[in-house]
């Protein structure tokens, strides 16, 4: 029986474990690849001197190329898959096959869908060009409508896994993946679901990434692509634009046990909250209350948490106001930190279940990923324990943080599984 | 075919004759390039709904690959005469001899 969640009567929730992962990033392809990336503190930040020639203050992104899916799927499922929707697929197809789900359990269970996406920016702008040069509805193709939807990763997974249970998109800004995996873990516990594949996934094409540019956010430390992103760093400038897919497999633990699985960690909290306040400037006492109530979900104390994944996208007000949120609810307790956007670059929908598989990676492996480029660390992070190297450590519990536009706030615990 | 019966000359005739199978050997590779379908599927007197296994989205996409390679536009009402691939290629060849 777990413990009460904000005064509600008790109920028999069920634990929710994590069976399979899968990633489409751009520190690799594989989960393999990306642990060999945390571990060697590589970063995947290039410079596009394309964006600087069409308007873009930044050309900083992501090295990502797009999967070659021909062979893999059929012609009407590419079609209709916009640029995200690629990178979550490859992504699902990685986390099903580690978490050993067939064709077949997928046909006989009702698995549900929940993944974090917050645009289709380019699959809107191009039929929207192409209206515009052809004047006529008719040719804009089959599979426009179904790039151009915010649920388009949904819609598009559900069809082509032939999934029966749950299924939406969830679209929480830069919080999109966590609450994906806070939701999934919500309805899992409470019994409506056995299966959930969660995620997050983002697309890094200049369209999509044009406006957040015009907001001067972006770092322009284009001299020297992989120091750009300094999360905590005094010299931080903003942050890098990134993306992908992750993609976690969530169950119950008896779903779990029942057919053999293999469990790479154990979800125990989430709490969320929104600041209440400014569109884009974050506050501390929102993301603090996201931290304090995730704890009290998973009823550990601050001693037991080993790791923090933190937020902090390398911008100066953001990283400043996470630190201080954190210094105010671990106080004198020091849990490890980094940011691993220090080598990602802001995954924005992707990051929250990105930085999950990243942690996951970490519990596994039994070590903490390094904040990279941190040299000074600004003065609010002083007195935090954030580390810009490697560190080998058994690691027991996680903390892993995500905050959007809005204000909106996902804090999640995953610990290693204890029987 | 109405188009032999109007024709003019033997001459003329024959290049329509050569022009159609043109027609024919491009829709063909469209469909087998561009809409994936297996060569084995071509089967031209057959219903080719079932043959080339087309839903009612795939039709979208046809009258979208005939503008971009013929330079005409389907009139959807057009397309409930055609049941086989032959009906199909004679609707294009006639659209691009008028």
């Amino acid at each position: 029986m777990r413990q009460k969640r904000f005064g509600q009567p008790s109920i028999d929730m069920k634990r929710v474990v994590i069976t399979g992962t899968g990633i489409y990033s751009c520190l690799g392809s594989s989960i393999e690849e990306v642990r060999d990336a945390l571990y060697q503190g590589r970063s995947g930040i290039v410079m596009d001197p394309l964006r600087k020639k069409t308007g873009f203050r930044s050309g900083l992104t992501a090295k990502l190329e797009r999967p070659d899916l021909k062979g893999s799927l059929h012609r009407r499922d590419r079609a209709r898959l916009a640029e995200e929707g690629e990178y979550a697929y490859v992504a699902t197809v990685e986390a099903l096959k580690n978490a050993r789900l067939d064709e077949d359990f997928l046909a006989n269970h009702d698995v549900g869908i929940l993944y974090g996406n917050d645009s289709s920016a380019k699959a809107v702008i191009e039929s929207a060009d192409l209206m515009r040069e052809k004047q006529d509805t008719m040719l804009l193709g089959s599979g426009s409508i179904f790039r151009s939807m915010n649920s388009t990763v949904t819609m598009n997974l559900a069809t082509i896994f032939k999934l029966k249970g749950i299924s939406f998109t969830i679209s929480g800004a830069c919080a999109s993946g966590s609450h994906a995996i806070g939701m999934a873990y919500l309805l899992i516990r409470s019994g409506l679901q056995d299966q959930i594949i969660c995620g997050g996934a983002q697309e890094i094409n200049a369209e999509s990434m044009a406006s957040f540019d015009g907001l001067s956010a972006f770092s322009v430390r284009e001299s020297s692509p992989q120091e750009a992103s300094r999360p905590f760093d005094i010299g931080r400038d903003g942050l890098v634009p990134s993306g992908g897919g992750a993609t976690l497999i969530l169950e119950s633990l008896e779903s779990a046990k029942k057919r053999g699985a293999g469990i790479l960690g154990e979800v125990v909290g989430y709490g969320f909250s929104s600041n209440g306040d400014h569109i884009s400037v974050p506050n501390v006492e929102g993301p603090a209350k996201a931290l304090r109530l995730c704890l009290q979900d998973s009823g550990l104390k601050l001693e037991e948490i080993d790791y923090i994944n933190a937020h902090a996208t390398s911008t100066p007000v953001g990283d400043m106001k996470e630190a201080e949120s954190i210094d105010q609810v671990f106080g004198d307790v020091k849990p490890y930190i980094s940011s691993t956007k220090s080598m990602t670059g802001h995954e924005c929908w992707m990051s929250g279940a990105s930085e999950a598989v990243y942690s996951l990676i970490m519990l596994e492996n039994s070590f903490v990923a390094p904040n990279i480029n941190l040299e000074t660390p600004g003065r609010e992070a002083e007195n935090l324990n954030i580390t810009s190297r490697t560190v080998e450590k058994n690691l027991e519990v996680i903390v892993s943080n995500s905050f959007g536009f809005g204000g909106t706030n996902a804090s999640l615990i995953i610990r290693k599984f204890r029987d | 075919m109405n188009s032999i019966t109007s024709s003019p000359g033997a001459g003329v005739i024959s290049e329509w004759s050569m022009q159609k199978e043109q027609v024919i050997e491009k829709i063909n590779a469209l469909l087998i390039d561009e809409f994936e379908i297996e060569p084995e599927q071509i089967i031209p007197g057959e219903n080719m709904l079932e043959t080339l296994e087309i839903d009612s989205l795939d039709l979208v996409d046809i009258v979208v690959l005939i503008e971009k390679h013929f330079g005409f536009k389907v009139v959807t009402e057009e397309m409930s005469d055609i049941n086989t691939l032959n009906d199909f290629y004679e609707y294009v060849y006639r659209k691009m001899a008028a």
